[in-house]
């Protein structure tokens, strides 16, 4: 049954165990790639770490516009980080648009370091202010740290000779190394980086360290007047062990590649380009001697249908989309369940109907997943919590796909693909292989005793043989019309179809009894509340739960990987709670399945705002439901001993 | 590419226990039996041979053909054939579709397979109609068809299949009409092919679109107007009493009188399966001033797709050990020593 797991300790304060930094400036200005590298740096110092990138839908926006603005923000600290912060403490505003966009997050307090140089009445126009916030006293809630960042870069890379623009280029290193100052950060790497990038063209390697050393150069002596400080944030202390960062889309593109060496198959991936899915077929790409086969399809619809052929032929067929580009799969989907092939298909939900947010974070496919399909077309539904946990979830996906001749749907969204976080290498020996076997001889005998083949003869867990072209003596026909129970010969009698429909519903519902029962994430296994999440929630999920159980508060956490089939004892387990919250980033897609599967009164905590939850939210959402509680507004309030039942009545 | 050691069948190898249920009398029946008869011919082997097909009448072929055979779904045939030759080239792998199947909902999928060159055959069932929804009109139908989604007739001028295919790239183009007695022929013609063989079939769809193609497929009477074409030969129709010439001047095909066979007197064109721009002027010759184009119209390999595939993932993969736990482990990674691991 569910454990009790360990209470770590609560970043509560941001600083000093924690601290939010934001990248923010033109898409031009490779705010992307400087914060990148800034996570690099501080994984490397041992912090734990979420980051989260924030990108424009436009390629190359028009420079210095509001809708141009690309941000990178990163959550560090001594702490065990699982969000990419609520709000940032320091904002790196590179232009006015920058400043503009990203405002309004910052921390009352929290410190905003402008580029000047960039702060003409031209761009001043285009972000639409009427006069400069430098200047005008409109900052005076915040710290302000306001230098010609331009001209400093363009000082700093005088002799090499660059160009105008190609000198101003650095400004990213300059400002990444004023950032590596402020929290005590070893150069070094990115030097090394730096050099290896750039292996062809040391002129422009040259000018980047240049600017990189100025930038921290910068921080030294400013120091010494104004509000910028340097900041040592101690290691976290993590399992020992070799550690990298990955991203979800790194991650899943991983997990593929291990899932089908534990199958001891080769891998057919085909795909169609869509934001944030891409980066998968891009991984993917360049993995051949794995035994990966990638194929950019001329749309999704083409991508499934050649996964399904490589999957027919005896590969692992693998696809990859997001919404849009799932609901053209969809028939193919139906096609892969009635003739019972195995396939993998990732989705990177985006936001919206239609092309809704591209770039932007939502969980609101789970419906599509789930229920999606025409007819009754069953089908797993595994969702990813993190980056790193993308990684078992594609491994989860293969292993149920072969392991039951079923397609498999794995639930990343678009904030796990392009975030990263500190992962623990895992040892590839250390999961349990499921290797294939393809049938190779007739497996039936007639009444009179001969030999025959029944293509749709299941095993005890459901499955029916994979059996591929090429094999002697088992030529057979499959297609998408209803069929025999055994021969799988067209057969659309009302008792096959009886039959076979119950057949591919109890298989995919047997799933269920090989998955490792539902355990709690945090808190006891019942109580007054469980705060019952899946995917990308799960972080914030986390911390808010463990700042309202600091505070004595009987709540706990279950977060949920197979959202289809639920895990057997999920029922039992929930029934064990007075309240059952469903934070989502939807409009209460989960708390609907689980409320049609257990009978529960699920309740939702909806948020379709295309950002992460914040923890404050959820914190507040969760105080809520204790009475006794003044000014029970967003988990500010600590408890004491007069509001609250002591945390021993509550968590014996 | 295709395992090709020969093996010994007879036509009975190649059929199934399936009851065949198109409509008595339909055309699908003459192409299953000329692909039948071929099959022992070309030396194939049922378990190498793999029928793929999308959605439609037409597309019922792979459950009556003893073979590995996936019926999938509405026009995507091509992608799946894709996948599976990608996955096993070693297959030899025959698709069948419609003129709706293939050139309205699969248009699209029917373009990049023959402009990507996956090697495989591609035989196009055109009866000019929508056979299994029961008659609506396609995209191959004349102008004015009645049907009964244009009860007025339509008024959406035809595609032509082999000029499509043709257009996006196809490096083998044919045609043949169902009880032809070349189409063995052809078909063997696009069977030796290496790279994507496109062969358009007219099809007597009996119930919704009967005896369209009478004017040069009927038994009696259509042999005149029936150019059938071979490398190299001169392009004769009509028992050699008309044939096909070039006009330089206006660059276009014109129909002249040969007398007495002297086909070279009458300036008569010969055949050339390498060129490309007669092979647009064979496919749009506007049929009744001139004949029908049918046989091998053009035959010109190019490396396939997959084998292109397979080499670059072959060289990609040179020298390189495939070992998962290096890979995990790339990019730049720190150590956490164990001293520091009293966190839980
Ligand atoms: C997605 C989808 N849309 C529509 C249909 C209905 N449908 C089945 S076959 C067909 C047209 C078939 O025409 P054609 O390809 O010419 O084949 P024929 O029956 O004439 O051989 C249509 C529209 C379908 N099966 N699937
Ligand atoms: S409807 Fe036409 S194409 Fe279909 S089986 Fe009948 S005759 Fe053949
Ligand atoms: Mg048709």
């Amino acid at each position: 049954m569910a454990t009790l797991a360990a209470e770590k300790p609560v970043a509560t304060a941001p600083a000093p165990e924690a601290v939010v930094v934001r990248f923010a400036g033109d898409s031009g200005d490779g705010m992307q790639l400087t914060g990148g590298q800034f996570t690099l740096s501080t994984a490397l110092a041992g912090n734990d770490l979420a980051t989260f990138p924030d990108f424009p839908a436009e390629i190359r926006a028009p420079q210095g516009t509001l809708f141009g603005v690309s941000a990178f923000q990163i959550n560090f600290g001594s702490t065990e980080i699982d969000t990419a912060g609520d709000a940032p403490d320091v904002l790196i505003a590179m232009n006015p648009a920058a400043l503009k966009v990203n405002l309004a997050a910052l921390k009352p307090g929290g410190l905003i370091i402008a580029d000047t140089g960039e702060f003409s009445k031209r761009n001043l126009d285009k972000a639409k202010y009427d006069s400069n916030p430098l200047e005008d006293g409109s900052l005076a809630k915040w710290d302000v740290l306001a230098f010609d960042i331009s001209a400093l870069t363009m000082e700093s890379v005088k002799p090499f000779g660059l160009g105008n623009k190609e000198a101003l280029r650095c400004k990213n290193m300059w400002t990444l190394g004023l950032a590596l100052w402020m929290f005590d950060r070893d150069r070094q790497p990115l030097i090394d980086w730096l050099k290896a990038k750039f292996a062809k063209a040391p002129t422009i390697a040259d000018a980047n360290i240049a600017a990189l050393n100025a930038g921290h150069a910068y921080g030294e002596t400013a120091e010494l007047a104004g509000p910028l400080k340097k900041l040592h944030l101690e290691a976290y202390p993590q399992p020992a062990g070799l550690y990298r960062t990955i991203t979800g889309a790194e991650a899943v593109s991983l997990g593929l590649v291990a899932g089908a060496q534990l199958a001891n198959l080769p891998m057919f991936f085909g795909g169609y380009p869509i934001t944030p899915a891409s980066a998968i077929l891009h991984h993917l790409a360049r993995l051949k001697e794995f035994g990966v086969t990638t194929f950019q399809a001329e749309d999704e619809i083409a991508a499934i249908c050649s996964a399904i052929g490589a999957s027919y032929a005896g590969q692992l067929g693998v696809t990859s989309s997001s919404g849009p580009g799932i609901a053209l799969k969809g028939e193919a989907m139906g096609l892969a369940i009635m003739t019972e092939l195995p396939l993998v298909i990732v989705n990177s939900q985006r936001g919206g109907p239609s092309t809704g947010l591209p770039t932007k974070t939502e969980q609101s496919d789970l419906y599509q997943a789930v229920y999606g399909r025409n007819g009754d077309a069953p089908m797993p539904v595994i969702a990813a919590r993190s980056p790193a946990d993308a990684f078992d979830c594609a491994i989860e996906a293969c292993r149920i796909a072969v392991q039951y001749m079923t397609p498999v749907m794995l639930l990343t969204d678009g904030y796990i693909a392009n975030a990263a976080e500190p992962w623990k290498v895992p040892d590839p020996a250390s999961y349990e292989p499921f290797p294939v076997t393809f049938l190779t001889g007739k497996n039936a005998t007639d009444e009179d005793g001969n030999e025959k083949l029944l293509p749709f003869a299941r095993d005890e867990k459901g499955a029916r043989p994979w059996i591929k072209p090429g094999t002697p003596g088992l030529m057979h026909r499959i297609g998408g019309i209803e069929k025999n129970p055994g021969t799988g010969n067209i057969d659309y009698s009302p008792a096959s179809h009886q039959l076979m429909t119950d057949a591919r519903k109890a298989k995919v519902d047997g799933v269920a009894q090989g998955v490792p029962p539902q355990d709690v994430t945090l808190g006891n296994t019942t109580g007054k509340l469980a705060v019952v999440g899946w995917g990308s929630t799960y972080g914030p999920i986390h911390q808010a739960v463990r700042r309202a159980r600091a505070k004595g508060l009987d709540v706990s956490q279950i977060h949920v990987r197979h959202v289809w089939p639920l895990p057997a004892n999920l029922g039992d387990l929930l029934k064990g709670f007075d309240n059952i919250l469903v934070p989502e980033m939807n409009t209460g897609q989960f708390k609907t399945v689980l409320r049609d599967q257990l009978l529960v009164d699920a309740r939702p905590l909806t948020k379709t705002s295309g950002q992460p939850f914040q923890i404050a939210e959820l914190e507040e959402a969760i105080a809520a439901y204790f009475d006794g509680v003044p000014d029970n507004e967003g988990g500010e309030v600590d408890a004491n001993s007069q509001q609250l039942p002591s945390p021993e009545t509550v968590n014996p | 590419m295709n395992d090709m050691t020969p093996i010994t069948t007879t036509l009975k190898d190649w059929e199934t226990d399936q009851e065949v249920r198109w409509c008595p009398g339909c055309g699908d029946y003459a192409i299953l039996k000329a692909v039948q008869r071929t099959l022992p011919q070309l030396g194939a082997d049922p378990k190498n041979t793999v029928f793929v097909s999308g959605i439609g009448c037409s597309s019922r072929f792979p459950y009556y053909v003893e073979s590995y055979g996936f019926h999938t779904i509405h026009g995507r045939a091509p992608a799946f054939a894709t996948g599976i030759k990608l996955a096993n080239p070693e297959l030899d792998v025959w698709m069948v579709t419609g003129d709706g199947d293939g050139l309205s909902i699969g248009g699209n999928h029917l373009m990049h397979v023959l402009r990507r060159n996956v090697n495989l055959q591609i035989m196009l069932f055109n009866n000019e109609i929508y056979g299994l929804t029961k008659g609506q009109y396609s995209p191959t139908s004349r102008e004015g068809t009645l049907s009964p989604s244009t009860p007025l007739g339509s008024v959406d001028r035809p595609a032509n299949p082999c000029a499509f295919a043709l257009g996006v790239g196809a490096r083998f183009v044919a045609r043949g009409f169902d009880v032809s007695k070349n189409l063995p022929d052809v078909l063997k013609a696009a069977h030796a092919h290496q790279g994507a063989a496109f062969v358009e079939i007219f099809q007597n769809c009996i119930v919704y679109n009967k005896d369209v193609f009478n004017d040069f497929a009927a038994p009696k009477g259509g042999e005149e107007r029936q150019l059938w074409l071979q490398d190299g030969q001169p392009l004769l129709f009509a028992n050699g009493t008309k044939g096909i010439s070039l006009n330089r001047d206006k660059c276009c095909l014109e129909v002249v009188d040969v007398v007495d066979g002297d086909w070279e007197a009458a300036g008569v064109a010969l055949h050339d399966v390498k060129n490309r721009a007669l092979a647009h002027m064979l496919v749009e010759m506007p049929f009744g001033a001139f004949p029908m184009a049918l046989g091998v119209i053009y035959d010109d390999p190019r490396p396939t797709f997959e084998s292109a595939v397979i080499a670059q993932n072959a060289k990609a993969s040179e020298g390189k050990v495939a070992d998962l736990a290096k890979l995990l482990a790339k990019g730049q990674t720190w150590t956490v020593e164990a001293s520091d691991a009293d966190h839980i």
